[in-house]
């Protein structure tokens, strides 16, 4: 007892003289620091208001990806349905819209609901929140040798406004005139305006405050990533030794830091304009035979800060999902990935880029012709490390020895539709040619391939890859074949041909295409279109069956199964807090020494000390 | 036919499962000589798995080619305004590129996928970087988009900054709202009056696009509802307002698109080239319009027999739409644009009546 008191005093003066920054390598080694603290774990700290970095990724993935993700999808399929067959009565309708499809046809204001809140879920609740809240939390501390997230509570915090957030999203589809409906980049006025459409009203107030708790989730997360990954790497673990995939994450970190608050005050101000009268984004405006009082205010201001946002956003989205595709292929390849130090320069180069190029989205916006001209230049140069990327994955996969692992198939998926979708991005970043295809299909194509799918790719790749990590099990590979194949070919069946409905000049948000004859021969695009999306979503019933299924009945893993270099998979199968038993393991190389000459194995993890007259390879 | 779409999808859907079912079932029985339940890609997997991956590029190129065989007949027909042209030009020089690219980075990669597909002891090629290649394909697409940003910026800033003082040219306003569209001529004079939302219920609400009577450049201002008749080979300068949200008008078949944004004027120019009577006698028009009429034939067939009102047969028109999400019928706000022999258009603005008819 005696001895225990001891060590804790220890740990605690340990813990001040690192306040005064004297012990800065010491970080959190303190070998038996966590086995001293045996925390009496009910089921609520462990399993809801848990600090335990695995148990936050567990519950992103539950709530950020299975389940909003089944919603957003689902909502897709449904208008879908309406694009391909409009104004036809389906059951499905009346089930799941009921008063919004009298006699199951779809009304006009709800398909607007279910794109507008379909963006929304996908992109922050899923993409965003449901990717990096899963993989930066399990992976952050796993693979840079962390007892935990620098700071655990907030890391809970940060989970839980996330989970009031969708809350609050989820709660909007139920008031009296139905959720936001403006588009899930709810420019105003006509987001600001319940005259202008019923949406507006309660719906979007919903749904600012929803987003305005997920800034203050992200935020919270964010800061927490970079702090970790800058402070408490274990010894050895230079910046340069760190993989790819912590790369990723702390970079989008800093990226969400930068962005989101911009996100925050556009969302504040157009509270504001809603509820206290402001004329921030309003002006010269005649609705329902009135004039309102709005005088001096300019969408065009709402759209910046939109876009100051929502361009890095798609970064913040793609970014992860690029880093734990490098990881995965580099594995799976049983190579090094190759330039890694260009990998870390492209990453830079990306977030650096992303800040300074949001006014492509706003090319015929009104804005000055001139900026146009600037967002133009700064758009095609990402394109530049986006291809550096692109090429060093295939020089990767060049001579290795591939294991086709469901997360390797899924991580080549990837490569494939952020090439497809990243080509066409050439045509809307040039000013010029966004002309006649901004707001087309054309560009939802390319956002959907670019970052939709290929984000989801990351995601399902991490999924499959991590899921012994994460449960302790391992998912059904065949199952993941299948899941892989199906999803691939529909991806491709859905937004392959929707570069041609764009470029015949149809704008998107269209409840129907009859009221043009003019549009009449793209029926037939449009219905193929939705079968395939009906295909996709199914293909995504079989991994949410192998999921569940692998979760309670999947076989046990073994400690490192993908035979790995990094972190994580030295640590005990069985999790615990703290994550390592005993001292945390020092780490004396980068984490790609795959089938290095000269070693046994075809990998040699980062804990191996280098050999006597081995050569020091990492680049 | 949607009865018997949606069946077979969801027949095809249950067959898919129950295949699946079998499969893994199979799977788990058959495999029982040599069992291997690590669920890790075993050689089998990398054999069978990295030549799907070859197919795939196959059926990637397949879908390419057959979307570019069935439905370039759906893009747009050439371009019926002067930098259209131009426009045009460099959307096949950047599709040329892209194409390229696409088709050579999507085979070497699932190439790659096929041809090292793993096999048991062999070992992968250790290689970490190569500054020279890197620097290749850092340079290559460096140097191919510099080229697209120059031809890019020289064409925008001549579509986009013509000169508004051209005495020439024609000045329209068009003016949005929910949903539907307006177009104001600016008369003898060629200058639009004063407009403001607040002059919107004046005359009795007659006053439909706000103008302010006080203005006199605005009495010979003429407001047309419906469709709008524009001179060809004439510049024209748009002038764009909008009174509620915002809106875009889209003007696919001239290249043009602009926002209309509440509070503030934005502008847009072009010089139409082909009159709607010349566009209609074009062959991709003219066998678009006879696929629509097909179709709308066959649909006809259909709600007749239903006792429900055929539909018109369809002939062409140039169209203004809206491309900006504005609310409930964003879908269905359109105008129709004719262009005229400057002969025929004379005509018609001179049987428009001006704003000054209203205002006593």
């Amino acid at each position: 007892m005696k001895g225990k008191e001891n060590k804790n005093l220890r740990i605690r003066v340990k813990m001040e003289s690192k306040e005064f920054g004297d012990l800065l390598d010491d970080k959190n080694q303190s070998s038996d620091f966590h086995q001293d603290h045996h925390h009496k774990e009910t089921f609520i700290t462990k399993y809801i208001f848990s600090q335990d970095h695995k148990m936050i990724a567990k519950q992103y993935l539950l709530t950020g990806v299975l389940f909003m993700g089944f919603i957003g999808i689902a909502m897709s399929l449904l208008f879908r349905l309406q694009i391909a067959w409009p104004e036809e009565s389906f059951a499905v309708y009346e089930i799941f819209l009921g008063k919004w499809a009298p006699e199951g046809v779809m009304d006009p204001n709800i398909y607007l609901a279910l794109i507008t809140i379909h963006g929304t879920i996908m992109v922050f609740f899923v993409l965003t929140a449901g990717l990096s809240g899963t993989f930066s939390n399990l992976l952050i501390p796993l693979q840079i040798g962390a007892r935990d997230m620098a700071s655990g509570f907030l890391n809970m915090l940060s989970f839980w406004l996330f989970f009031l957030s969708s809350v609050i999203m989820l709660a909007s589809l139920f008031v009296e005139a139905g959720p936001a409906a403006a588009g899930w980049t709810i420019y105003p006025p006509l987001s600001a305006l319940p005259q202008a459409q019923q949406g507006s009203g309660l719906g979007m107030t919903l749904w600012l405050i929803s987003m305005a708790v997920f800034v203050a989730s992200s935020l919270l997360g964010s800061l927490n990533y970079i702090v970790t990954v800058i402070n408490l790497r274990t010894k050895g673990m230079s910046l340069f030794r760190l993989p790819l995939t912590i790369w990723a994450f702390l970079v989008t970190a800093i990226i969400g830091v930068i962005s989101f608050p911009v996100l925050l005050s556009a969302a504040l101000l157009l509270i504001m304009d809603r509820s206290f009268g402001t004329s921030f984004f309003l002006s010269d405006i005649f609705v329902q035979g009135e004039v309102l009082h709005y005088q001096g205010g300019s969408p065009v201001l709402f759209e910046h800060l939109f876009w100051f946002l929502g361009h890095p956003e798609v970064y913040i989205v793609i970014l992860p999902a690029l880093g734990i595709t490098s990881e995965i292929i580099a594995t799976n390849s049983r190579k090094p990935i190759f330039g890694y130090r260009a990998m870390i320069a492209s990453i830079l180069a990306i977030a650096f880029l992303s800040t300074i190029v949001w006014a492509h989205h706003m090319f015929v916006s009104g804005m000055n012709p001139f900026l146009g001209s600037v967002f133009t230049f700064t758009t095609l140069l990402i394109a530049i490390p986006s291809a550096v990327k692109a090429f060093n994955y295939i020089a990767t996969l060049w001579k290795g020895n591939l294991q086709f692992n469901p997360g390797m198939l899924f991580s080549i998926g990837l490569v494939s539709t952020f090439i497809t979708g990243g080509l066409t991005g050439i045509i809307l970043g040039d000013s010029t040619l966004d002309i006649n295809v901004h707001d087309t299909y054309f560009v939802v194509a390319h956002f959907h391939l670019v970052m939709g799918i290929s984000a989801l790719y990351g995601l399902f790749a991490g999924v499959y890859h991590w899921f012994p990590k994460l449960f302790r099990r391992m998912m059904n590979k065949n199952l993941g074949y299948i899941h892989f194949w199906i999803t691939a070919i529909s991806a491709y069946g859905v937004f392959f041909p929707m570069h041609f409905v764009g470029m015949a000049g149809l704008p998107r948000r269209y409840y129907t295409n009859t009221a043009f004859p003019y549009f009449d021969d793209l029926a037939d695009i449009n219905v193929i279109i939705t079968v395939f999306a009906l295909l996709a979503g199914f293909a995504q019933l079989i991994f949410l069956y192998n999921f569940i299924y692998s979760m309670f009945y999947g076989k046990k893993t073994v400690q490192n199964p993908w035979r790995s270099n990094t972190l994580e998979w030295t640590a005990p199968i069985k999790h615990m807090h703290g994550n390592w038993k005993g001292e945390i393991p020092h780490v004396h190389r980068w984490a790609y020494d795959y089938s290095k000459p000269g070693q046994k194995e075809d990998f040699v993890p980062q804990t191996v000390p280098i050999g006597e007259n081995e050569e020091i390879t990492e680049h | 036919m949607i009865g018997l779409l949606t069946g077979t999808v969801l027949l095809l859907m249950g067959i898919a499962i129950w295949q699946i079912s079998k499969i893994h079932q199979l799977i788990q029985n058959n495999m029982g000589i040599k069992k291997d339940d690590s669920q890790i890609a075993t050689q089998r997997d990398n054999d069978l798995q990295g030549k799907l991956m070859f197919a795939f590029l196959v059926f990637i190129y397949l879908v390419t080619i057959y979307c570019f065989w069935n439905y370039t007949k759906v893009l747009l027909p050439e371009s019926a305004s002067e930098h259209g042209v131009t426009y045009d030009r460099l959307l096949w020089i950047s599709f040329a590129i892209i194409l390229f690219a696409q088709t050579i980075t999507q085979a070497i990669l699932h190439y790659f996928a096929y041809k090292y597909r793993g096999i048991k002891n062999r070992k992968a090629f250790f290689l970490t970087h190569d500054n020279n290649l890197e620097l290749i394909w850092t340079i290559i697409p460096a140097i191919v988009f510099f080229c697209l940003i120059i031809y890019g910026m020289v064409t925008w800033s001549s579509i986009m900054n013509f000169n508004d003082q051209d005495e020439d040219a024609l000045i329209i306003e068009l003016y949005a709202q929910q949903w539907n569209w307006k177009a104001r001529y600016a008369g003898q004079d060629n200058v639009l009056g004063d407009a403001n939302v607040r002059f919107l219920n004046d005359f009795d609400g007659r006053n439909s696009v706000g103008i302010d009577s006080s203005d006199p450049n605005g009495w010979d201002d003429i407001v047309v509802t419906q469709e709008f008749h524009i001179p060809v080979n004439r510049k024209i300068i748009f002038k764009m307002r909008s009174q509620d949200v915002l809106h875009s008008a889209y003007m696919p078949h001239f290249r043009a698109q602009m926002n209309c944004v509440p509070g503030m004027i934005t502008e847009f120019s072009f010089t139409p080239t082909k009159t709607t009577a010349e566009m209609r006698m074009n062959s991709d028009i003219a066998a678009k319009v006879e696929r629509i009429n097909k179709i709308r034939y066959d649909n006809n067939q259909k709600l007749l027999a239903k006792g429900e009102e055929g539909l018109d047969p369809y002939q062409f028109d140039y169209l203004l739409l809206c491309a900006k999400i504005c609310g409930t019928s964003h879908y269905n706000m359109q105008m129709k644009i004719v262009v005229d022999t400057e002969k025929d258009y004379n005509k018609w603005i001179s049987s428009q009546s001006a704003f000054s008819s209203i205002m006593q």
